[in-house]
């Protein structure tokens, strides 16, 4: 069954991971620090990258500065009319140079699961990531952090992308950001940017698969705007386009306005309000997103 | 996050927007509260700076007094004040300290809190970090 098939070598290859980021935690625990400023890990996205809550961002997960290292884990919960988002996972910081991330997406059917008589269906997937800074600084300089960065993503539950015209089960999307905090330029305010450009074939960020009838690959662009009340809070907006290449499940644009509260380098929440347009042929599938992150 | 902060800004982006021109603009310096509040700032940090065990070592063999009136005269100066700047230039102040930027952030941090411990709005807090951060790479692993 779709929601019950466990896909062996992607657990396989999600445990090695896990494996690998606890040795190299280990061999690097000397040196683990808090030396970059409260928030500059921004919080996660659902694919697992450090960013805001849909967009990727060019700061790398956790509070590791160029002589340290850092991570991050995160659970975030996406309620919508139709469907329930859960994502989880985490990500480890090398010197503030490169960011390895694991994240796993489960997308609850709900109204849809019940339609197709499989109430309690999933679609999920896992997504590996890699992000590397190539140069600038978030906070200082005039220069705005520029990273490059790789997902890669594979389906646990192929049936029903494949049913709605899905051409892959597994994609990567490559991506360059760039984010800058703009000191005390919003009547003394700080003010974060950050703009991506995607290349990508993911269907609804993988979870409806790769490719389509409509097209494969295409470059997406993404953005968001956030003001800083003071080091711990933030309230901001994000866009994201996506592709639309399924004649049978027609995709809108992501956008969402956000909250987020940087309690100490430790712990973060950020609550979002995320509209996602039509998701497999439900309409106006928007609403309340809660993230919990955890950072060293 | 208060309702009353959130208003507050709110207003004074309203304000900012509509607010005639004729008013002078008050120096970085007048918002700091002048010499006085610089000094209780300049307090402020060294108790931080004190408190703080990233940066308490760095002042091991550091004349406090001294530091204590350079520093305000730093302040004074990149906040537009009327003073004279007599310490050595900050590529000189911490050539040797093979500073690392975890401990620069650090000052920033304990700055912050002691900007925050005198009552210095956050827009002020920023635009004085702001000019104080343009420094960063000429003592950054010196």
């Amino acid at each position: 069954m779709i929601a019950n098939s466990v896909n062996p070598s992607s657990a396989n290859v999600c445990m090695r991971w896990a494996i690998a980021f606890f040795f190299i935690a280990i061999a690097h625990a000397a040196r683990a620090g808090d030396g970059r400023l409260i928030a500059t890990g921004g919080a996660t996205e659902v694919e697992g990258s450090a960013g805001g809550g849909l967009v990727p961002w060019a700061v790398l997960a956790g509070y590791g500065t160029r002589d340290e290292i850092g991570g991050s884990v995160f659970r975030t919960q996406l309620q919508l009319p139709d469907y329930r988002l859960d994502a989880y996972g985490g990500a480890f910081t090398i010197d503030n140079r490169v960011e390895f991330s694991l994240a796993r997406d489960r997308f609850d059917l709900g109204t849809l699961g019940k339609a197709i008589g499989m109430p309690g269906a999933a679609l999920r997937q896992n997504v590996m990531g890699v992000k590397v800074r190539l140069a600038g600084d978030l906070v200082y300089g005039d220069l705005p952090q520029i990273s490059i960065g790789a997902q890669y993503k594979h389906d646990l539950d192929f049936s029903i992308p494949k049913l709605v015209g899905a051409r892959h089960d597994s994609g990567t999307d490559v991506y360059i950001t760039a984010t800058h905090l703009e000191l005390a330029a919003l009547d003394g305010y700080d003010l974060l940017w950050n703009l991506t450009v995607r290349s990508s074939n993911a269907n609804q960020f993988g979870l409806l698969g790769f490719g389509g009838d409509r097209g494969d690959r295409r470059w997406l662009a993404e953005g968001s705007v956030a003001m800083l009340f003071d080091p711990h809070w933030a309230a901001g907006v994000e866009y994201r386009q996506k592709p639309d290449h399924l004649s049978f499940a027609r995709e809108d644009n992501a956008a969402d306005v956000f909250l987020a509260w940087f309690a100490n380098k430790h712990v973060a929440v950020i609550g979002s309000w995320v509209e996602l347009g039509s998701i497999a042929g439900l309409a106006r599938q928007r609403g309340a997103y809660l993230s919990l992150q955890g950072s060293f | 996050m208060t309702g009353r902060t959130i208003v507050f800004i709110f207003s004074i982006l309203a304000l900012s927007a509509c607010a005639p021109t004729v008013r002078a603009p008050a120096t970085l310096y007048d918002q700091l509260g002048g010499n006085a509040g610089i000094a209780r700032l300049t307090d402020a940090a060294i108790d931080q700076y004190a408190a703080d065990p990233r940066v308490a070592p760095m002042f091991d063999h550091v004349d406090i007094g001294r530091f204590r009136r350079v520093f305000a005269e730093y302040i004074c100066v990149v906040s537009d004040g009327p003073c004279r700047y007599t310490g050595a230039s900050m590529a000189d102040a911490h050539r040797g300290m093979n500073l690392h930027e975890g401990q620069f952030n650090a000052i920033v941090e304990d700055l912050t809190a002691a900007m925050t411990s005198v009552h210095v709005s956050v827009p002020t807090q920023n635009r004085l970090i702001k000019r104080l951060a343009k420094v960063r790479t000429d003592v950054l692993y010196k």
